[in-house]
């Protein structure tokens, strides 16, 4: 397929490869953290792992919009299905998130909840004209990415004078989950999680563009590479990663030149800025309180705001003792440490949230990576 | 035989299906003359008895059943009638047999436009015609409006497997060639297209179709085939999980050889589905000696139903039943069994 198959060429991969195990110096190891879910797929999709020499470690971050929504947020989105009975349309990855007390979307759909799936938000304004009897609420998650289409529904509901849509907001930010990360004491002072540097986010920067990690370059001294999704755009951006750590030099790096640029979409920035407003803090799974890591709707879209709309009670939240998705999520774990991974937790039952989406370090290490555990791989190319 | 004399004809344009239809009175008996008999015709279902007497050639009789509940009712490149033929007809042909006879139960809503159910049961005439298996015998039930989707059919079917055949999953061997007749996912994702919420324009049509003439000419030529299966819901992967449990053995595949229409691909890549999942009703996987896999090769890419066979990879010794792919980029992954649905109501 055109522009597919030009960034997944086997050949090419393999010459990449080559390069990568010449140049990394075997005296040292490079622990670079990919912070998008989308690369933790791409990576495991594409066995990248096979390709890469034993010192070249990719440690998965928390850009999974699905895995970092913290219980009582889902159980909110729960609630305002039950007990208000409102149409909610979710992204289908929320769907069989686990929330507290065994509950999910898709358990209360089938207790009768008027649950529905949506591949876009604009489905959801739909939804809302065609029942103008009923209040619907859009479930509104993810990364920069997903937050200019929402900004845009609720213009247009304002535009249409729709008196029955609302939006439940949780659009968190990249940049600060990126400092929290670089912040925490495993990062900082225990030295228990080494990272070198950083693959930096595909889609969210075609929204922010590059400008935004010149910070964590300068300031933490961290080499960040922006890549695009495709398995040849990781490889890729691995070895400049590993030609800055060897240079010595930390710089922001664009490999994914062809949607990136510094400033980013104006525009679509332009619109999140006159729908939202930074929330003074925000809860995010594995990496607790976060300040100023969130959006919310502006006084101004107050009826469009699900919030505001409706009387949320906050319960408390439970999650599972022995679920590792926090430390899973800051890269301080991996999926084989926790006890429930592939036994009590599977991608059927989830426990945790990073056993669901398949963006997931569980769940795409469980569906693509558990042969490796029983040492059953078969010989590769590269190994060949 | 002969007809009933009813006072007005059944309303094919207008009419709808109304509770009276299920009821066992006249307006039943009308329905089942003027549509199912109709188009069906042969003898057994003429004789208007409860139930189908036949005889079957000589040889292991084996019997299948499938519900369809697939929405929509019509799509490109078939319906629930011609779906609901094939998807019995190639279960049954899988054992390698040759199918001989199906049954039918209908499932319908009250409101149902009659319009439709005639062009329903006129494909799957049609269909049971082109694989020469007559529909013997049936059941009509009619459910209030609200309390089913218009239309569900059950079909069961019967067939005798040729003398000195035993195909199944636990038949597969380590070394074992694995083939599939041709392009991977055609009919979910003819099927995605036209679902509400995403609907999208596709050239692509479902690959539903009988594989009993295309079973019959590979066991005829290589009868030293180990399984046969159609990888309908939950796709190739699927499919590969389930004999790896049945055989206690491992598979690798290649993803660079993998039949996959570009259109597909496209369909797959923007919404973000693996064609590994995603349904077939007209394709089959066949695992056979690794000796024999040319010449099988051969015969499929012989046959109209075959022309894109391709082998995909072997049976290899792993305790844990694992199936793995070669990716096209150079890697290894695991292909694990589907998580989750991928779409509901597919067949």
């Amino acid at each position: 397929m055109k522009y597919v198959d030009e960034f997944r060429d086997g050949q090419l991969a393999r010459e990449i490869a080559a390069q990568i195990r010449r140049e990394a110096d075997p005296g040292r190891t490079y622990s670079l953290m990919e912070f998008c879910g989308g690369h933790t797929h791409a990576i495991f999709r594409y066995g990248i792992p096979d390709l890469l020499p034993d010192n070249v470690r990719m440690i998965h971050g928390p850009g999974c919009p699905v895995c970092v929504l913290p219980i009582d947020r889902l159980d909110a989105a729960i609630e305002l299905a039950v007990e208000h009975g409102v149409i909610l349309c979710s992204y289908g990855d929320m769907m069989r998130v686990p929330g507290s007390r065994k509950q999910s979307l898709l358990k209360a759909k089938a207790q009768g909840a008027d649950v529905r799936m949506v591949y876009s938000c604009s489905d959801a304004l739909k939804l809302a004209q065609q029942h103008p009897d009923r209040e619907v609420v859009f479930f509104a998650i993810g990364f920069e990415t997903t937050t200019p289409p929402t900004a845009l529904v609720i213009k247009q509901a304002q535009k249409l004078g729709l008196k029955n849509f609302s939006v439940f907001c949780n659009h968190v930010l990249t940049p600060a989950a990126i400092s929290n990360i670089l912040e925490s004491p495993e990062v900082r002072e225990l030295g228990i999680l080494p990272l070198d540097g950083f693959i930096g986010p595909a889609h969210v920067s075609t929204v922010i563009g590059s400008q935004p990690y010149h910070y964590f370059a300068e300031e933490y001294q961290k080499p960040v590479v922006i890549a695009g999704f495709e398995p040849l755009d990781v490889l890729q951006a691995i070895r400049m990663l590993v030609r800055q750590l060897n240079e010595g030099r930390a710089e922001v790096e664009n490999e994914f030149s062809r949607a990136v640029t510094e400033q980013g979409n104006q525009k679509a920035k332009a619109m999140v800025a006159e729908i939202f407003e930074l929330r003074r803090v925000f809860e995010w799974r594995g990496l607790g309180q976060v300040p100023y890591s969130a959006l919310r709707i502006k006084q101004a879209y107050a009826d469009f705001d699900a919030e505001k709309r409706f009387t949320l009670t906050r319960r408390s939240a439970r999650e599972n003792k022995a679920c590792e998705c926090g430390a899973i999520l800051r890269g301080v774990k991996t999926p084989r440490d926790c006890k429930l991974f592939g036994k009590q937790c599977t991608p059927e039952t989830p426990l945790g949230s990073c056993m669901v989406s398949s963006e997931g370090a569980c769940a795409a290490h469980y569906s693509y990576g558990r042969y490796r555990d029983e040492g059953q791989t078969i010989a590769t190319d590269a190994d060949r | 035989m002969k007809r009933r004399n009813y006072s007005s004809q059944l309303d094919l344009k207008q009419g709808r299906v109304e509770m009276i239809h299920g009821a066992g009175g006249k307006a039943m008996a009308q329905l089942i003359d003027e549509l199912f008999v109709a188009a069906f015709d042969n003898s057994c279902l003429n004789a208007m008895n409860d139930q189908a007497a036949f005889s079957l050639p000589p040889g292991r009789v084996v019997m299948a059943t499938d519900s369809h509940v697939i929405a929509p009712l019509f799509f490109p490149g078939g319906d629930i009638g011609s779906l609901s033929v094939h998807g019995t007809v190639n279960d049954v042909a899988m054992a390698g047999a040759r199918p001989c006879y199906l049954s039918a139960g209908f499932i319908l809503e009250e409101g149902f436009p009659l319009a439709d159910l005639a062009r329903i049961v006129d494909s799957m005439a049609a269909a049971a015609r082109e694989a020469g298996v007559p529909i013997v015998t049936g059941d009509t039930k009619v459910v209030e409006k609200g309390k089913g989707d218009g239309c569900f059919i059950n079909t069961t079917g019967v067939g005798v497997v040729p003398a000195g055949l035993n195909l199944g999953g636990d038949q597969v061997r380590v070394g074992d060639k694995i083939l599939v007749s041709g392009t991977l996912g055609d009919h979910g994702v003819a099927i995605m297209s036209l679902r509400e919420s995403l609907s999208f324009e596709t050239t692509i049509e479902s690959d539903s179709q009988g594989l009993h003439d295309l079973v019959a000419a590979m066991v005829a030529a290589v009868p030293e085939i180990h399984c046969l299966r159609d990888p309908t819901r939950g796709g190739l992967a699927t499919t590969l999980n389930e004999i790896a449990g049945q055989c206690g053995a491992g598979m690798c595949i290649q993803e660079a050889v993998l039949p996959v229409r570009p259109q597909v691909q496209a369909a797959c890549e923007f919404l973000g589905l693996d064609p590994l999942y995603v349904a077939n009703e007209g394709k089959l996987v066949a695992f056979c000696p690794p000796a024999q896999a040319e010449a099988l090769l051969a015969v499929m890419r012989e046959h109209p139903k075959g022309r894109e066979a391709a082998i995909i990879g072997e049976v290899i010794e792993d305790a844990h039943g694992f199936v793995q792919m070669e990716t096209a980029f150079g890697g290894t992954r695991m292909v694990d069994y589907i998580n989750g649905e991928q779409l509901p109501r597919i067949c």
